[in-house]
């Protein structure tokens, strides 16, 4: 770690802010459309979609429209998938996938977590790519964005049971944030070298004189997207790190703030939303904070000297002709810090994807993407849920904290109840159940411990890993867990399902409630919300209740790793 | 009678050799059900002493374990022992009201005016009775007199000495049962019917036993649930991920690990807290018919408060002379002093003490027996004196000017409108007809009220004074006694107005009261303090009755409120920081068998696994009852904003709950594995 590695840092942050504020006012616009010019459109094509849209709902009524969206997106994708020999745009000839991957994709993509158990380049058509998955990863991204507006609006409303409507939040959000975002970073990607064609695959022969395949396809189209909305799904199987979905430095630069951009921009919007930017800014400060120390704990542990090469006294002090630390598994072409921020980012927020191979990392860098995972990927968190997640964490803060200031705990002006911890308290209880009880069945049972390549506390890290990542809805991985088996294929395709729905349901319920309650004016005797206090409040809460959670599972997983390591 | 004990000490040896027995009686598993926390220890305990019992009958080591069921066992005992505490405390309390209501025989006439009743036994009385109570009765049931008037001695209630005077209509006319008359007679229309009334739920409330949990405590007890679940998770799946691992964990280590994780200290301890928190409003003699008042009082945003008695002492007291129409300040003062020299009322004494102050003078010398004096009455609005030669009135300014057939002078009219505005209430003086000037009677704010209301502004609290008098006069004494607005013209109708727009804006609201007009208020208001002296509408519209009546009680009310929130609050973040030093004193110790470098995570360096568990496990029921205290107490409140208590209790409660353990479990392992050899 150098100086130049905090320079970078403050460079990739500094910009992805500075784009998220534009986006953060157009964010707000467009949760409370009043009187403007893009409204009139947005009117025309709810008529064309029919009256109902425009129909505010209560939240049963919201929460059973998403379900209801996302079935049938989920149907349809599976159905493409499975019919995928009798669709056009097929130059390789894919055959038909099999049924028990396909409910996997249609699951994953559906569900914004976007978790690959195939290789994109060698199992789907591009039709299966843009038609199936393209429009999955617009819609789960603008799905979360809705629920993210329609818990917002359980905050700063009173006295109504009315949350909005669902189908009219999907489409503003996905014409007039996803939409042409999209196709900004698209041009911006095909200018870099980004192909985008629906040309058959190339025959050509690499500098060492073997023949190779070389995959084309419609690829800028689709990662402008899924960097975008928290999707993270690669149209190739190592993702990021492939030359033609990540050819330069500056498509590397241009996908990491784009990780980071909607999930920055939310956050700070959701302070002009609720009418107090300060409450943005607390919610940005904490996430700040942990982003930042455990951006620096990652570093500083992958560009340590690795102890079994020092044994063999390898030189591995950075220079400027060494990068210095551990390289396996990652691209020579970004090195540590670029590797390091990618997943970072990827995982803070709910993206996924992945620019070098995290189980190469060393145990204690590998800990914090699965951290990020760990406590609900609140750290700014993917396109939406990552706001309505740590709006749970702020109940949780807020209630303790607000009784121990001898009131009845509030936030916003909206009184946090028995009603509101009920629902707040089963969300937090699910995940857990998920990822623990998950991993553990993948574990002990027969079907799942096939899937583990490696042994002892790094199989353990591997299956932990995907069952976090399935349950956050982050779709990254740890790689070297088989996850292609019938088992895993529907095992993680339910907790990918419970991870999703089990927080939207709960949030919204939550978000009904507070909308029926009564706004409490602020006095000097409410716990003031948007405070430094408050941010390490929140934080404390959110490392705590991480913490000690899987403090004893991450001790027999990588922290048992590390010390192995460095014991000799 | 003695006052309702305040507790001088928080435990007295009788009450706590009965809570050791009831921490016994409690292991009852329905009893234990009731709380999901201290349940799952209890279970748990069963659990480890089978285990043990296993391992003893097959001949494997059990001492470790044994001690592991036993301090288990411990801890359940510390947790009932807590619960019992309180309510034995209560139960005192109870007890003692008790003894006040001894079956008293009740005359029970048919009419208000029945010249003879049956004695009947005070249980058979009903809603609507009528009883007659002569000097040396037990009044029999709580009602409201409808004939008479008598002095009674509430002692027994309320612990005041000085007899009081109940009278028909107005609003002085509630009486409670268990009360003596000591003069006269009174006929009572009986309002409540045995077992409800004012003392049977006072019984039943400082008791503990038909005790609701109040909305905040049944949404934390939801937390509390939702973290002993979750630990649950960790520490079944946890078997399991060792198990892979290539070592299965003990069970009876795994269940240490369970109770020490799981919120034992906020359980056991979170309905002694609710109890004492009663408590302490009864011994500070106010009565709550609910708990979820005493916890709305904790969220107060606007306290009404009565002008008269509560913010201003009742009586106005003179304070100037002002001369007006060339007239000089001694005219006035000997005019108004002769006025005044037969007056009984305090106003008019005060008078005569101005005088007497400002000029030397001794009132009684003044007197001289042709003076004949005219007292005041309603109608005409004046008093005065008139003599041989001369003849003095003093009383309202409209009436005086009548009286001396002008419309008053410029100068007059001024000087009373500056009294008026300056918050006093100005008294004309006119001798034969003739105005001289005017008396500034002054209300007197109540020493130390106006730092009571900046405390209160510090708590996040508005007062509003409520006053029949015009805005004017209103304004300036809101703005001498501190208060941040008022109702001025208050009439009942405004007076619940008020309150309906304050909580139409999401605002809670207190307020006291004690006259029948009071009642809608009362009810509306999500705080409503009845004076006892006040009429039984009064007293039953509100969810709180002072005993002592005084108003200016709400503010201790609302600190007992927040007070009781504030013990649940930093008990429950000192549970959950706790968590963190037992990590450190059992993972390693379980795991270290698995991977030799787990002791790298054993920061306490403790000495031995063994130790360790135990440590930690004996930690945690110690700090159990060690804070047992702390909560019949409750956690300190010192009125300030919500964010300097935040910082305060969160350094306290959060910082030291995350220090606090590293330390104590230190200190345990050295003396566990120093008797462990």
């Amino acid at each position: 770690m150098t100086g130049s590695s905090l320079g970078l840092f403050l460079l990739y942050m500094g910009v992805s802010v500075a784009l998220a504020l534009p986006c953060a006012w157009f964010l707000a616009r467009l949760f409370a459309p009043a009187s403007c010019a893009f409204c009139a459109f947005g009117r025309l094509t709810l008529r064309l979609a029919g009256a109902q849209a425009a129909q505010e709902q209560p939240w049963m009524t919201y929460a059973a429209s998403v379900l209801i969206f996302n079935a049938l997106g989920g149907v349809l994708l599976f159905a493409l998938l499975v019919f995928q020999s009798y669709l056009p745009l097929n130059p390789q000839n894919f055959p038909d996938v099999p049924a028990l991957l396909a409910l996997n994709i249609a699951v994953s993509f559906v569900t914004n977590t976007n978790w690959q158990a195939y290789g994109g380049e060698s199992t789907l058509s591009y039709f299966s790519q843009m038609v199936g998955l393209g429009v999955q990863n617009y819609l789960s991204a603008a799905t979360g964005l809705a629920v993210a507006f329609a818990v917002i609006r359980g905050l700063t409303r009173k006295e109504t049971p009315l949350l909005g409507n669902f189908y009219a939040d999907t489409l503003r959000v996905t014409l007039y944030v996803l939409l042409p975002l999209s196709l900004l970073l698209g041009v911006f990607l095909i200018a870099q070298g980004v192909p985008q064609n629906f040309a058959p695959y190339v025959q050509a022969t690499g500098l060492e004189g073997s023949a190779q395949t070389l995959p084309q396809g419609p690829v800028a189209s689709q990662m402008a997207i899924m960097i975008l909305g928290s999707n993270g799904g690669g149209f190739f199987n190592v993702n990021a790190a492939h030359p033609y979905q990540n050819p330069t430095p500056l498509s590397n630069a241009a996908q990491m703030i784009g990780i980071l951009l909607l999930p920055i921009a939310l956050v700070i919007g959701f302070g002009r939303m609720v009418g107090d930017r300060r409450q943005g800014w607390a919610l940005f400060a904490s996430m700040v904070l942990l982003f930042t120390a455990l951006f620096f704990l990652c570093l500083a542990a992958e560009s340590a000297p690795h102890p079994a090469l020092a044994a063999l006294h390898v030189d591995q002090t950075f220079s400027p002709t060494n990068p210095g630390g551990n390289m396996e598994g990652k691209e020579a072409r970004f090195g540590i810090f670029d590797s390091v921020f990618w997943s970072m980012a990827s995982t803070a927020t709910s993206n996924g994807s992945v620019n070098a191979m995290l189980d190469s990392y060393m145990p204690l860098a590998g800990v914090i993407p699965l951290f990020n995972m760990l406590v609900g990927e609140v750290i700014f968190g993917g396109i939406g849920c990552g706001l309505y997640g740590i709006l749970i964490y702020v109940l949780i803060a807020v209630f303790i904290a607000g009784l121990m200031v001898g009131r009845t705990p509030e936030y916003l002006g909206k009184k946090i109840e028995s009603h509101e911890v009920k629902w707040a308290v089963f969300a937090m209880l699910l995940y857990p159940l998920c990822v623990l009880g998950g991993g553990v069945i993948s574990l002990l049972s027969a079907a799942g411990a096939k899937s583990i390549a490696a042994a002892g506390a790094h199989g353990l890290t591997q299956t932990l890993y995907a069952y976090a990542s399935a349950a956050a809805n982050n779709g990254s991985s740890f790689a070297g867990l088989n996850a292609n088996t019938d088992f895993q294929n529907i095992a993680l395709a339910v907790v990918m399902l419970i991870g999703r729905y089990g927080v939207i349901i709960p949030v919204l319920a939550i978000a009904g409630s507070l909308a029926a309650k009564k706004t409490v004016p602020p006095s000097s005797g409410t716990l003031p919300t948007h405070s430094a206090l408050f941010v390490v409040l929140l934080t404390g809460v959110i490392l705590l209740f991480g913490g000690l959670t899987y403090f004893p599972v991450l001790a027999l997983g990588p922290i048992a790793e590390h010390l192995s390591l460095f014991a000799g | 009678m003695p006052k309702i004990s305040t507790h001088s000490s928080l435990f007295d040896a009788a009450l706590l050799g009965e809570a050791v027995k009831e921490s016994f009686l409690r292991l009852n598993p329905v009893i234990l059900a009731r709380n999901p926390v201290m349940f799952t220890v209890g279970v748990s305990s069963v659990l480890a002493t089978f285990f043990t019992l296993r391992d003893a009958v097959l001949g494997l080591p059990f001492i470790v374990g044994g001690q592991i069921a036993l301090w288990l066992w411990i801890t359940v005992l510390f947790g009932n022992f807590a619960e019992a505490v309180a309510e034995g405390r209560g139960k005192a309390q109870a007890e003692s009201l008790r003894k006040t209501k001894t079956e008293t025989p009740a005359k029970k006439v048919t009419s208000v005016d029945a010249k003879t009743w049956d004695i009947v036994s005070a249980t058979s009385l009903r809603v609507g009775d009528l009883i007659v109570a002569e000097a040396g009765d037990v009044i029999a049931g709580d009602g409201e007199i409808v004939k008479g008037i008598a002095t009674v001695d509430e002692s027994s209630i309320t612990g005041e000495s000085a007899p009081v005077i109940r009278e028909s209509g107005g609003d002085r006319s509630a009486v409670t049962g268990g009360t003596r008359v000591l003069t006269d007679r009174i006929v009572i229309e009986i309002r409540a019917n045995p077992g409800e009334s004012f003392l049977d739920r006072m019984i039943g409330l400082v008791e503990g036993a038909t005790r609701q949990k109040t909305p905040n405590e049944i949404a934390l007890n939801i937390l509390l649930v939702g973290l002993t679940l979750i630990f649950l998770i960790v520490c079944v799946t946890l078997q399991g991920f060792a198990a892979y691992s290539g070592a299965m964990i003990p069970v009876i280590y795994l269940i240490a690990l369970l109770i020490t994780l799981i919120p034992t200290t906020i359980g056991g301890l979170l309905s002694a807290i609710g109890i004492a928190g009663m408590d302490r409003l009864v011994a500070f003699n106010v009565v709550a018919k609910s708990g979820r008042a005493v916890e709305a009082a904790g969220d107060i945003d606007t306290l009404l408060l009565d002008k008269t008695g509560t913010i201003t002492l009742g009586n106005r007291m003179a304070s100037a002379f002002i001369p007006v129409d060339g007239a000089s300040e001694e005219e006035l003062a000997k005019a108004a002093m002769l006025s005044s020299l037969a007056d009984d009322t305090p106003e008019g004494k005060s008078i005569i003490r101005l005088a007497e102050e400002k000029f030397g003078w001794h009132a009684q010398d003044r007197q001289t027996p042709d003076m004949r004096f005219v007292p005041f009455s309603a109608h005409t609005r004046m008093s005065g004196v008139d003599t041989d030669s001369l003849s003095i009135r003093k009383g309202a300014p409209d009436s005086i000017l009548i009286l001396s057939g002008n419309s008053g002078s410029a100068e007059t009219l001024r000087s009373v409108e500056r009294v008026a505005k300056t918050g006093g209430t100005p008294l004309l003086v006119a001798q034969d007809k003739k105005i001289l000037g005017v008396v500034h009677l002054k209300d007197i704010i109540k020493p130390g009220i106006h730092e009571r209301f900046s405390t209160l502004r510090r708590m996040g609290i508005r007062t509003v004074m409520i006053t029949g008098d015009n805005p004017v006069t209103a304004a300036a004494i809101a703005a001498e006694a501190g208060v941040d607005d008022f109702l001025a013209e208050a009439s009942p109708e405004k007076k619940l107005e008020l309150i309906r727009r304050e909580q139409a804006s999401g605002k809670l609201v207190a307020m006291c009261g004690d006259g029948s007009n009071d009642a809608p208020a009362l009810a509306q208001a999500d705080v409503g303090v009845a004076m006892n002296t006040g009429t039984s509408a009064a007293r039953e519209a509100g969810n709180m009755i002072d005993l002592d009546s005084d108003p200016t009680k709400l503010i201790e009310i609302v600190m007992i409120g927040k007070q009781l929130l504030m013990s649940r609050g930093a008990l429950t973040t000192f549970s959950i920081a706790n968590d963190v030093a037992k990590y450190f004193a059992i993972i390693p110790a379980l795991f270290m068998g698995i991977y030799p470098g787990m002791k790298a995570l054993n920061l306490m360096r403790l000495a031995s696994p063994e130790s360790a568990i135990l440590s930690a496990i004996i930690f945690n029921a110690l700090i159990l009852i060690a804070l047992v205290p702390l909560a019949l107490r409750g956690v300190a409140y010192h009125p300030a904003p919500a964010s300097v208590i935040l910082r305060r209790n969160l350094a306290i409660y959060g910082g030291g709950g995350v220090i606090l353990p590293f330390m104590g479990i230190k200190a345990i392992d050295l003396i566990v594995s120093g008797l462990m050899g």
